[in-house]
C-alpha cells in the first residue's frame, strides 16, 4: 500500500500518469468484486406523484420542488433538483431521472482532483473541498448529469449522491424510502438485477425485455424496467456498453511509454547528428 | 547568509544596481499614444472590469455557458487553439537542438518566448474558466491526484512545460541583465530542457485531444474518433510553424529596429524551409483525416449540412493551404507562403472549435454562441500577451543578436558546424515524410 502510493507520487512528480494500467485494473477489480448498492426503477409502477423529488429536496436542503410544473420528456435535473420525474402526462408514463451512479463513472475518471468520487459502496459523490470547477465531469458524463452553478461566485457541482450520508447511518435513500408505490427499490445491485430479470420473466407481456443500465456505460447503479421501448421513455440508447473511462485508457497507457522512450530517442538523435568526433554512438 | 563584509557590500550594491536597472526597463520605450496602444488600453481596461464581474458574480454573468454547454471559447479557443499555435516552440527546438539545423537558429528564441507567453496567458486563461480556481492547488500539491484524468495530465504538463520553456529562453534574460556566470549555467541546461519540453509537448498536444474522448456521444461523428489525440498532435506541428511564419512576417515589420543582420539575411530561406515542412505535415494530416473518415464509415453524414461543413474544413483549410505551401515553396514565393500560413491558422481555429464547441452537442436545439463579454475577455488575454511580448522583445536579445560576451563561443561553434544549404534541404524532404 505504502509502496504503491510512493510510486504513484513519484510518477506524478515526473509529470506522468504511470498508473494508467494499474489504475484501470484497480477500478475493474473494484467494479467486479465489490458489491455495489443500486436502485431499481420499475417505470410501470410509477404514478408521477413526485414524492421522491420532494423527499430528495428535503433530505439535502434543496428548495422545495414546484409540483405543478408540467412533466415533459425533456425535463432535466438542475442545480436545485437532483432528481425529477420526466414523462408524458397524457400517456401516464413517468420516469425518475437522476445520476445513474455508473459502476465505472466517466465523471470520476475525468475529475483531476478526485472531487467526483466513486465510493466503495457504490454511490458517486461530489466533494466540495476538492473540486476546482473545471466542468470536465460535465463534458464526460454520458448522461449529462452533473450541474454547475453558473450564477454563483463559489459555484458547486450539484447531482444526486444516492443519499451517501444517509447510507453511512444505515438508512436507505430518501426517495426509495418515500415512494408510495414501491416503484423504486434500494438494494445490492446484483440482487436488484435478479429481481428485474424475474419480473420480466414472470410477466413477459408487461415489460420490454431489456434492463436499461445493466450494461449501459459498463453498467450503472440505477437500473430501469419499462413497458415501452426505452427510446420512447427519453433514454439515450446510443450509450456505449463499454465503461467510458476505457475510452481514454489507450491514451493513458501510452503516456509512460512516451515519457521514457522519447527522451532517450531524442538524446540519441542529438548525439547522432553531432558533426565530428565521438560519433560512434549508435542511435537505434 | 555568511561571508565577509566586503562580499555583503558587493551584494548590496549589485542588487541596488539591479533594481535601478529593472525599474528603468519597466518604463515603456517609444511613443505612448500609438493606435495599437490606444486600442490595447481600451480592450484591457474594459476586460479587467469584466474579469472582476466574472469573479464577483459567477461565470454565468459574463458567459453564455450552460448545463448543456459547459465549455465555450475560453477552453475551445484560448486553451485548445492557443496551445496548438504555440506548438512552434517544440518543433523548432527539435530542429535546432536535436537535429542541429543551424539555419533556423535565429528564429528559435522568438518562437520559444512566444510559446512561453502563449502558455502563460492562454493556459492561464484556464484559471478564468475554473469555477473554483482556489482549489487548483489540490492536484498540484498532491492533495488529490486524479491520476486517471486526462485533465490532470494536461494541467501538469502545462506547468512543467512552462518551466522547460522558461529555462530554454532564460539565457536571453541573463544576457539582458548582464549576468555572465548565471548565463553559463543556464545555457548548459538548454539541451535537457529541450528534450523534456519536446516530450511534454508530444503528450499534452495530443492530451488536449484526449480530453474529448469521453464525449463520444456528444461530438458529431465526423469529428469524433478515437484518433483525435494523434490528429491534434500532427496538426500542432504545422499549426505551430504556420504561426512562426505568420508572426515572423508581422514582427519583421514591427521590430525592424531589433532585428539582427543575420536574421534579415536568412529570413527568406527560413520561411521557405518552414513552408516545406508545413506542406509535408499537412499532407500527412490530410491523409490521416481520410483514413479516419474511411475507418469510421461515415459516408451517410457527408451529404448533410454537417458534412458540407466538414468538407469546408478539410478541403478549404487543409488541402488548399497545403497546396499553396507546396506551390509557394516550389516558386520561392514568400508572400504566397504568408497567405498559406494565414489560411492554415484559420483552419486550425476552425478544427479546434469544431471539436470542442461547434460540433459538440450538434443535436442540441439551442446551440451555444459566445457572449460578447467572453470574446472581449479573450481579446484582453491576447492583447495582454502582445504587450508583454513587445516589452520583452524590446529589451532582451530575442530578435537581436546576443551581446558579444555571450556570443563568442556560439560564433565559434557556428563556423565549425556550418552545413551547406543544399544538403540541409535534402535532409528535410526525408524527415518530413
Ligand atoms: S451518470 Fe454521469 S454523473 Fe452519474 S456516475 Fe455516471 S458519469 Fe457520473
Ligand atoms: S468540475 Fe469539479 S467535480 Fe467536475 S471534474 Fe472538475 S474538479 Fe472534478
Amino acid at each position: 500500500m505504502e509502496r504503491r502510493d510512493f510510486i504513484k507520487t513519484l510518477g506524478v512528480m515526473g509529470g506522468t500518469v504511470l498508473s494508467g494500467r494499474k489504475l484501470h485494473a484497480e477500478q475493474k477489480a473494484k467494479a467486479d468484486d465489490k458489491e455495489f448498492v443500486g436502485i431499481l426503477v420499475d417505470t410501470t409502477r410509477c404514478v408521477g406523484c413526485q414524492a421522491c423529488s420532494e423527499a430528495c429536496a428535503e433530505a439535502h436542503g434543496l428548495p422545495e420542488p414546484d409540483l405543478d410544473e408540467e412533466i415533459t420528456m425533456q425535463r432535466k435535473t438542475s442545480t436545485t433538483q437532483w432528481t425529477v420525474i420526466r414523462g408524458d402526462e397524457d400517456k401516464e408514463i413517468y420516469v425518475k431521472t437522476q445520476c445513474m451512479h455508473c459502476n465505472q463513472p466517466a465523471c470520476a475518471s475525468a475529475c483531476p482532483t478526485q472531487a467526483m468520487y466513486k465510493t466503495p459502496e457504490g454511490p458517486v459523490i461530489w466533494r466540495e473541498d476538492k473540486c476546482m470547477g473545471c466542468r470536465f465531469c460535465m463534458i464526460s458524463c454520458p448522461f449529462d448529469i452533473p450541474k454547475f452553478e453558473y450564477d454563483s461566485p463559489i459555484p458547486k457541482i450539484q447531482k444526486c449522491i444516492m443519499c451517501w450520508d444517509r447510507l453511512q447511518e444505515g438508512e436507505e435513500p430518501a426517495c426509495t424510502e418515500t415512494c408510495p408505490e414501491e416503484a423504486i427499490i434500494f438494494g445490492k445491485r446484483r440482487n436488484l438485477l435478479e429481481e428485474a430479470r424475474s419480473r420480466i420473466y414472470n410477466n413477459p407481456d408487461d415489460y420490454v425485455h431489456y434492463i436499461y443500465g445493466e450494461n449501459e456505460a459498463g453498467g450503472t447503479g440505477y437500473i430501469y424496467l419499462s413497458a415501452i421501448p426505452f427510446e420512447e421513455l427519453g433514454f439515450r440508447t446510443d450509450i456505449d456498453k463499454k465503461a467510458y473511462p476505457e475510452l481514454t485508457t489507450e491514451f493513458l497507457y501510452s503516456v509512460p511509454v512516451i515519457l521514457t522512450l522519447w527522451p532517450a530517442f531524442l538524446l540519441a538523435l542529438n548525439k547522432a547528428t553531432k558533426p565530428d568526433e565521438e560519433n560512434e554512438e549508435s542511435e537505434d | 547568509m555568511d561571508g565577509g563584509n566586503g562580499k555583503y557590500h558587493l551584494l548590496k550594491s549589485e542588487s541596488k544596481r539591479f533594481f535601478r536597472f529593472f525599474l528603468s526597463e519597466l518604463k515603456p520605450k517609444g511613443p505612448l499614444l500609438t493606435p495599437f496602444n490606444i486600442v490595447a488600453a481600451i480592450i484591457i481596461s474594459v476586460g479587467m472590469v469584466l474579469i472582476v464581474i466574472r469573479f464577483a458574480t459567477g461565470l454565468g454573468s459574463v458567459t453564455n455557458l450552460s448545463q448543456e454547454f459547459p465549455w465555450g471559447i475560453w477552453i475551445g479557443f484560448d486553451v485548445v487553439t492557443g496551445v496548438a499555435f504555440a506548438g512552434g516552440a517544440y518543433v523548432l527546438t527539435f530542429m535546432v537542438y536535436i537535429l542541429r539545423l543551424e539555419k533556423y537558429h535565429s528564429v528559435v528564441r522568438i518562437t520559444v518566448v512566444n510559446g512561453f507567453l502563449a502558455y502563460v496567458f492562454y493556459a492561464g486563461a484556464l484559471l478564468l474558466d475554473l469555477g473554483r480556481p482556489w482549489n487548483v492547488i489540490n492536484p498540484i500539491i498532491g492533495n488529490n491526484f486524479g491520476v486517471s484524468s486526462v485533465m490532470f495530465l494536461v494541467a501538469w504538463h502545462f506547468m512543467l512545460y512552462m518551466m522547460a520553456e522558461f529555462v530554454e529562453f532564460s539565457p536571453a534574460v541573463a544576457e539582458w541583465l548582464g549576468w555572465k556566470r548565471i548565463h553559463k549555467v543556464l545555457s548548459s541546461l538548454t539541451l535537457a530542457a529541450v528534450i523534456f519540453g519536446i516530450t511534454l509537448s508530444t503528450l499534452h498536444q495530443s492530451g488536449l485531444g484526449a480530453l474529448f474522448l469521453m464525449a463520444k456521444n456528444k461530438i458529431h461523428p465526423l469529428w469524433y474518433s478515437e484518433f483525435i489525440p494523434i490528429l491534434f498532435f500532427v496538426s500542432s506541428i504545422f499549426a505551430g510553424l504556420s504561426m512562426v511564419i505568420f508572426e515572423g512576417s508581422i514582427s519583421h515589420k514591427v521590430f525592424r529596429h531589433r532585428l539582427s543582420r543575420e536574421a534579415h539575411e536568412k529570413h527568406d530561406d527560413i520561411v521557405l524551409g518552414l513552408g516545406r515542412i508545413c506542406a509535408g505535415t499537412m499532407f500527412v494530416y490530410f491523409f490521416l483525416k481520410v483514413l479516419v473518415f474511411l475507418h469510421g464509415q461515415h459516408w451517410s453524414y457527408l451529404d448533410t449540412p454537417w458534412g458540407y461543413w466538414f468538407l469546408v474544413e478539410i478541403i478549404g483549410f487543409v488541402v488548399v493551404p497545403g497546396g499553396l505551401y507546396t506551390q509557394a515553396v516550389r516558386t520561392r514565393n514568400i508572400s504566397l507562403i504568408k497567405i498559406a500560413s494565414g489560411i492554415t491558422l484559420a483552419g486550425i481555429i476552425l478544427n479546434r472549435l469544431n471539436v470542442s464547441v461547434i460540433a459538440f452537442k450538434w443535436y442540441a436545439p439551442h446551440h451555444y454562441i459566445p457572449h460578447w463579454m467572453e470574446i472581449w475577455i479573450t481579446l484582453t488575454v491576447v492583447f495582454a500577451e502582445l504587450i508583454v511580448l513587445r516589452w520583452i522583445v524590446n529589451r532582451m536579445p530575442i530578435l537581436s543578436d546576443p551581446p558579444a560576451w555571450a556570443q563568442k563561443k556560439k560564433e565559434l561553434k557556428r563556423t565549425i558546424k556550418y552545413i551547406p544549404l543544399e544538403e540541409e534541404k535534402e535532409e528535410w524532404t526525408v524527415s518530413t515524410m
